[in-house]
């Protein structure tokens, strides 16, 4: 019998098998990695939320919670935003030049919608720390004596302006992000639904 | 004896006994430091023994952990006992494992032909920081939740495929009860059986090889008539002895920590971590446990914006080459012999040199790099020392080891 053994058929045939084991083992693995995608429910959870800002007023802000994430809703009052201007040369990108950090309606010089009213996500871009508002200027902050007011990380040291603009030198490497957002009346904002082109 | 003849005739018991116990040559001269791998297998075990009681009364659901926590704590008999075991337990091991790990620098332990026992070993320590970070998760303290933020925020720093990944990973878009479910299992299954498995490798490639010394020196080339290294002791019963008086020193500090100082002074336990998760508030300082800060300070040192691709990449990427650098070690190494002992002044001042900036970066890690803890600069800046003197003790090895005046070793062990 020795004599007939096809050794080019059995290493065919070992091929074969192999590559279909793996090919199963391969199929296998992807429903596996699949399920550790967030669920049907986690991504139900990211449904938009709606705010009212009737009574925020100026100087105030309100926290939400959308996606498990805080968004701020900031309302600045007119020296706010006068100081908007005023510290553009410690921003590293005060014209909003990193497009992914929010909406095209929301990339301009006070990166919102409406001039007054901020929305960002409380989210650190540096590693996911929240950071906290200081809306004290100067020594009284603890910040510096040129602090104008914003925000301040304490995990490892960034700092965002009132409009969620991250400063030079920290670790941070871009602006707070913008999330969708859109008004459904004046003072309705939903958080999660992009402004419609036109109202742009 | 025909019970254990029987036994002998279907599964090599007395085989096995005698090969890597009773007839198992290892060198009669370990000192103190050969204390620590026999600890850190008593570990393992004290840490599976303690886990599997506390999964009886645990819930990993994020309504319902903290409080399952408070409930071991507080109604469970010796419950208290019980988790502080298991948390003090969790900075022991590491202990136990860096002195492990320091033992084998200074004798040479994963030099040639070790260096597999020595990557098995690695692997071990990096599954143990796995297992270290997904059980951290569990209390579901307010440490618990925003560490574990900041953990998988470093995998999103990764280009094109970070964000992905990181959600992936935590199962939601941010640090969810899916998360804390899958850490629970990871923790609880997946990495127990992947160190069980890990640590049985590293002993069966030390068995193979045979054990290392403070001299440095092979034993098996020194043997009797009857093939027995002349320097070799059977591992049982003296050294199955000297690593039971090692435990009963090791349990009585080790119990002493428990019983009186189980938080260490936030060292083993952190404050903040008594206070629930909570989603909109970070803690003050968010700083991992000890044995993890010396790789979180060299993330921290890398504040240079003007690397391309950001300060926040490299500095990722320099803790996780921070790791890998001692994978590399058996083969940086180019002396020609194994110990300290025989060793010129060259690599006695940069291990002791890697030893200190070691704990220095640990300590660092702790406090906020803005202030000054130390002298002359602020802490970011020391950590950026540090990060430099790291990476020269791997860098520069192969020239000062070779450079270096070693002492011709002896025939024999002393």
């Amino acid at each position: 019998m020795a004599d007939n053994i096809n050794n080019g058929r059995r290493r065919l045939l070992t091929t074969v098998t192999t590559s279909v084991g793996l090919v199963g083992a391969g199929a296998l693995a992807v429903p596996l990695v699949a399920s550790m995608k967030p669920s049907a429910r986690a991504r139900a959870a990211g449904a938009p939320v709606e705010v009212d800002i009737t009574d925020l007023a100026p100087g105030q802000m309100k926290v939400v919670e959308w996606r498990g994430k805080p968004v701020w809703i900031l309302r600045r009052d007119e020296t706010m935003l006068l100081e908007l201007a005023s510290i553009v040369g410690d921003l590293s990108d005060p014209d909003s030049a990193v497009v992914e950090q929010q909406p095209v309606y929301a990339r301009n010089a006070h990166r919102s919608i409406r001039p007054d009213v901020l929305v960002v996500l409380g989210v650190c871009t540096h590693l996911g720390c929240a950071p906290s508002k200081n809306f004290d200027k100067g020594v009284a902050s603890g910040l510096g004596d040129d602090w104008v007011g914003g925000f301040f990380c304490p995990c490892h040291g960034s700092k965002f302006d009132l409009s969620g603009r991250v400063y030079k030198n920290v670790p941070a490497p871009t602006n707070l992000e913008v999330p969708p957002h859109t008004y459904v009346s004046d003072n309705r904002i939903v958080i999660g639904i992009d402004q419609e082109e036109t109202a742009a | 004896m025909s019970l254990l003849n029987w036994i002998d005739d279907r599964f090599p018991l007395t085989k096995v006994w005698q090969e890597h116990m009773a007839q198992y040559y290892a060198p009669k001269n370990f000192n103190i430091w050969y204390y620590f791998g026999s600890l850190a297998l008593v570990m393992l075990v004290l840490q599976i023994v303690t886990g599997i009681v506390l999964t009886m009364h645990y819930k990993p659901d994020a309504d319902l952990a903290f409080a399952s926590v408070e409930y071991i704590m507080r109604d469970v008999p010796a419950g208290w006992f019980i988790r502080y075991l298991h948390g003090v337990g969790s900075s022991m091991f590491f202990l136990m494992v860096y002195l492990h790990m320091f033992r084998a620098m200074l004798y040479g332990s994963h030099r040639n032909p070790r260096e597999l026992i020595w990557l098995l070993g690695m692997v071990i320590y990096v599954a143990l920081m796995a297992e270290a970070f997904f059980g951290y998760l569990l209390p579901w303290g307010n440490m618990s939740y925003w560490g574990a933020q900041v953990i998988v925020s470093l995998f999103g720093a990764i280009p094109w495929i970070g964000e992905p990944l990181a959600e992936w990973i935590r199962g939601d878009f941010v640090i969810s009860d899916a998360t804390l479910n899958r850490f629970f299992a990871f923790h609880v299954i997946l990495l127990p059986l992947l160190l069980a498995l890990l640590v049985y490798l590293h002993i069966v490639a030390l068995h193979k090889v045979g054990s290392n010394n403070p001299d440095g020196i092979e034993i098996k080339k020194n043997k009797d008539k009857d093939g027995i290294p002349v320097d070799g002791i059977p591992f049982h019963p003296y050294y199955t002895v000297k690593d039971t008086f090692g435990v009963a020193v090791f349990m009585t500090v080790f119990l002493g920590i428990v019983f009186f100082v189980p938080e260490l002074g936030g060292w083993f336990l952190e404050k903040d971590n008594f206070a629930p998760a909570d989603i909109l508030q970070t803690p003050p300082e968010i700083v991992p446990l000890w044995y993890l800060t010396p790789y979180y300070s060299i993330l921290r040192a890398v504040t240079f914006e003007w690397l391309p691709g950001g300060a926040k990449l490299w500095g990722v990427i320099a803790m996780g080459a921070a790791i890998v650098m001692f994978f590399f070690l058996p083969w940086l190494d180019r002396a020609k012999v194994r110990s300290i002992r025989y060793r010129g002044w060259m690599y006695k001042t940069m291990l002791m040199l890697f030893a200190v900036n070691f704990v220095m970066l640990g300590y660092l890690g702790t406090v906020n790099p803005g202030h000054v803890n130390l002298i002359w600069f602020k802490n970011v800046t020391w950590a950026q020392i540090g990060l430099v003197i790291y990476f020269a003790f791997f860098f520069l090895m192969p020239i000062y080891t070779k450079l270096d005046r070693n002492k011709p070793e002896p025939d024999r062990v002393r």
